[in-house]
């Protein structure tokens, strides 16, 4: 017989209202200390490095409102992709769709005629959710029409978008005035959103994401559609039984996500880089990052505001130490992927008891449990 | 050079270049047969090809670089194994997880291998008596030993899976694991063993691309081919053979995006054809699982725990 302990899992009947909020925390404390052995195995000195970031992130008036500006394209794609995976959509793709939103800002500053200057700006936010939920619709409709699972043709989207960046910004749209940088020209005044004093905290699109999270608290808790995606995600099968269209759900809070993920394309060359650039120029891995964003906040709408602060202050630290350190810029994702894996194996202490049996005792009494993925 | 010469040297460069999607999607289909979902390709592809140039500047010797880099991959896939078969977290966050933190691992180690001129290169060998074949002797049989390893995998693999014990419990236990595990069959060792075997093969083929394919080590050198084994995967309807001519596929694919650069054609377009044939390869996959009735594992995806019996 295996001799070796079982870990076994006792399903929860509630969950402690303290744990909830003590998973996540704990989760993250201890990828940093992972994080930390790894850096130290890698030769670099993890007290230094740690030192810098939260220096580098909070430390300053210049690092706050950096850690701010990373934060509103987190919070805008995070908060659509909460939505998302709360129906249980796995929209991997919004780092595409943020591209996709920003090809069509830069389309609407640069190549329409004729608009007001007073309704440029609103003109290219409307242009840049359209054009990302038209992206997200690709995968969406392929998954309604084909069941093809969503995870990897909305990824394969980011791809594709990226090269459309690139297309873009080498070949057709590169600006005369740009030295030969793959760059297009600078976007007119009228197509350049406000910053507050001489940070790059661009603030109607903070206002707009922080608008997008308690709009999508209202939507996913207060509203039938919310319960709708609630039940899909959590029950699909009940969902059926009750009528519910999963597949019309599925559409709609991918083409959501995408619009909110495209806001946040309009943010980043409408309030930062004042063109469109080559895509990593735009974005470091957003729409990546969200996903991070979206989980770490146990996918409530609300929770990304603080969780996307959070992880924007990363970013932020992380430069800091690419730059003082001679760090790569890949160590960014070293610190996703390890605050993800954490976050997810955290998860299970708020819906489980963890339980150890060695075999040869006597086992506690057995306990049914339903079976329920664990999300 | 006539159209037929042009086609043949196309699918002759096609197979070193479809190699690491070989080595990557029989590995994924072994994982997928038992009912795992391993979407941290890319990660464990990525590690192995920083792991083997790492080994192979260090030693000199190629084939320590290649066991290494598919011990490497299979211990990341172990990662992998522990959060969805015994967490029993979500297979797709899980796998996502496992690509970023390879990317991120592969990043800092590989920083000081950025522009090192390659130690050791696997050459290719002819062959005796095959090579000298017509057609077929200078498409199959005069590759490097890596190729041909990647190319009798599959007969391996296609045996194993159909024609042996272990073949039939791999695959009860990714279609039935409730009753797998009532006819005696350890789900969980077979599932770890199975996420740890395709681990080993990404591993290599991450190697591949690394001290064979490049040779060299480029930051995110994998660049999405982690991903369309995935989808390959799907296309190959978890069936080993399948899987060697859809890596094939992608490797002309591959092959073309280069050679039709000298045509004009603007780079960035060319670079999406590998991702916008997934999609048309996903699709095609779906059409005729839907008429042939096919489908993936009827447990893929879904942890298994011995009290839901």
């Amino acid at each position: 017989m295996n001799s070796l302990p079982r870990i076994r899992l006792e399903k929860r009947m509630d969950t402690p209202r303290w744990l909830s909020v003590a998973t996540p925390i704990l989760s993250v404390l201890a990828a940093l200390l992972v994080i930390a052995i790894i850096f130290g195995l890698l030769g670099v000195n993890p007290l230094v490095a740690y030192g810098r970031i939260f220096t580098g992130a909070f430390g300053s008036a210049y690092g706050l409102s950096e850690t701010v500006t990373k934060a509103i394209p987190l919070m805008l794609a995070g908060v659509g992709l909460v939505v998302a995976f709360r129906a249980r959509v796995y929209n991997i793709g919004a780092e595409g769709q943020l591209l996709v939103g920003a090809i069509c800002a830069t389309g609407v500053a640069l190549f329409v005629p004729g608009i007001p200057d007073g309704l440029r700006l609103p003109a290219m936010f409307v242009a840049g959710a359209l054009g990302g939920a038209l992206w997200a619709l690709i995968p969406a409709v392929l998954k309604a029409r084909l069941r093809i699972d969503e995870v990897l043709t909305s990824l394969m989207t980011v791809y594709i978008a990226s090269e459309l960046v690139n297309y873009l910004v080498y070949g057709p749209w590169k600006g005369p005035g740009e030295w030969g940088f793959p760059y297009t020209d600078k976007f007119p005044l009228a197509a350049q959103i406000p910053r507050i004093g001489i940070t790059r905290i661009h603030y109607p699109t903070l206002i707009l994401a922080l608008l997008a999270a308690v709009l999508a608290y209202w939507l996913v808790q207060r509203t039938r559609w919310g319960f709708e995606i609630r039940v899909t995600g959590e029950n699909p099968e009940a969902a059926r039984y009750a009528g519910m269209n999963y597949l019309q759900t599925a559409m709609l809070v991918m083409a959501l996500s995408g619009a909110l993920a495209g806001m946040a394309g309009v943010g980043e060359v409408a309030g930062i880089h004042y063109r469109l650039r080559y895509p990593q120029g735009i974005s470091p891995g957003y729409g990546f990052t969200a996903i991070i964003v979206a989980w770490l906040a146990r996918l409530n709408p609300l929770g990304v505001i603080l969780t996307s602060l959070l992880i924007g202050g990363l970013l932020v630290g992380g430069d800091a130490i690419q730059l003082a350190m001679g760090l790569p810029s890949a160590t960014v994702y070293l610190f996703n992927g390890m605050i993800l894996l954490f976050v997810l194996g955290g998860d299970l202490f708020t819906r489980y008891r963890i339980r150890m049996e060695f075999p040869g005792r006597a086992a506690a009494a057995p306990v049914r449990l339903e079976r329920e993925e664990v999300g | 050079m006539s159209i037929w010469a042009y086609i043949f040297s196309v699918l002759q460069a096609a197979i070193p270049a479809g190699t690491p999607l070989v080595y990557g999607t029989l590995g994924e289909v072994t994982a997928e047969r038992s009912g795992v979902v391993n979407l941290g390709v890319e990660g464990m592809m990525i590690m192995g090809a920083v792991t083997a140039f790492g080994v192979a500047q260090a030693t000199g010797n190629a084939f320590l670089a290649i066991a290494a880099a598919a011990l490497v991959g299979g211990l990341f896939a172990l990662i992998h194994a522990f959060a969805s078969i015994t967490l029993r977290v979500n297979q797709v966050v899980s796998g996502l997880a496992l690509t970023m933190l390879g990317q991120g691992i592969s990043g800092m180690v590989g920083k000081r291998f950025i522009g090192m001129p390659p130690r050791v290169q696997l050459k290719p060998v002819p062959i005796p008596g095959l090579s000298d074949l017509p057609v077929l002797g200078p498409l199959l049989f005069q590759h490097d030993l890596l190729v041909y390893i990647g190319l009798l995998m599959v007969p391996v693999l296609w045996f194993l899976f159909y024609r042996t014990r272990w073949g039939i419990n791999l695959r009860s236990v990714g279609e039935s694991p409730a009753t797998a595990d009532a006819m005696g069959v350890n789900v969980f060792q077979v599932r770890y063993l199975a996420v740890f075997f395709g681990g080993l093969m990404a591993g290599v083929g991450g190697a591949y691309l690394s001290i064979v394919y490049a040779p060299a080590w480029i930051e995110g050198m994998t660049a999405g081919i982690g991903w369309i084994v995935i989808a390959l995967t799907i296309f190959a309807m978890w069936d080993p053979v399948r899987g060697l001519l859809g890596a094939y596929l992608f490797g002309s694919v591959r092959v073309l995006q280069y050679r039709l650069q000298g045509l004009g054609i603007s780079p960035p377009l060319l670079n999406m054809l590998p991702f916008i044939l997934t999609i048309l390869v996903l699709m095609f996959s779906a059409g005729e699982a839907m008429r042939k009735r096919l489908g993936a594992p009827a447990a893929l995806m879904q942890p298994y725990t011995r009290e839901e019996r």
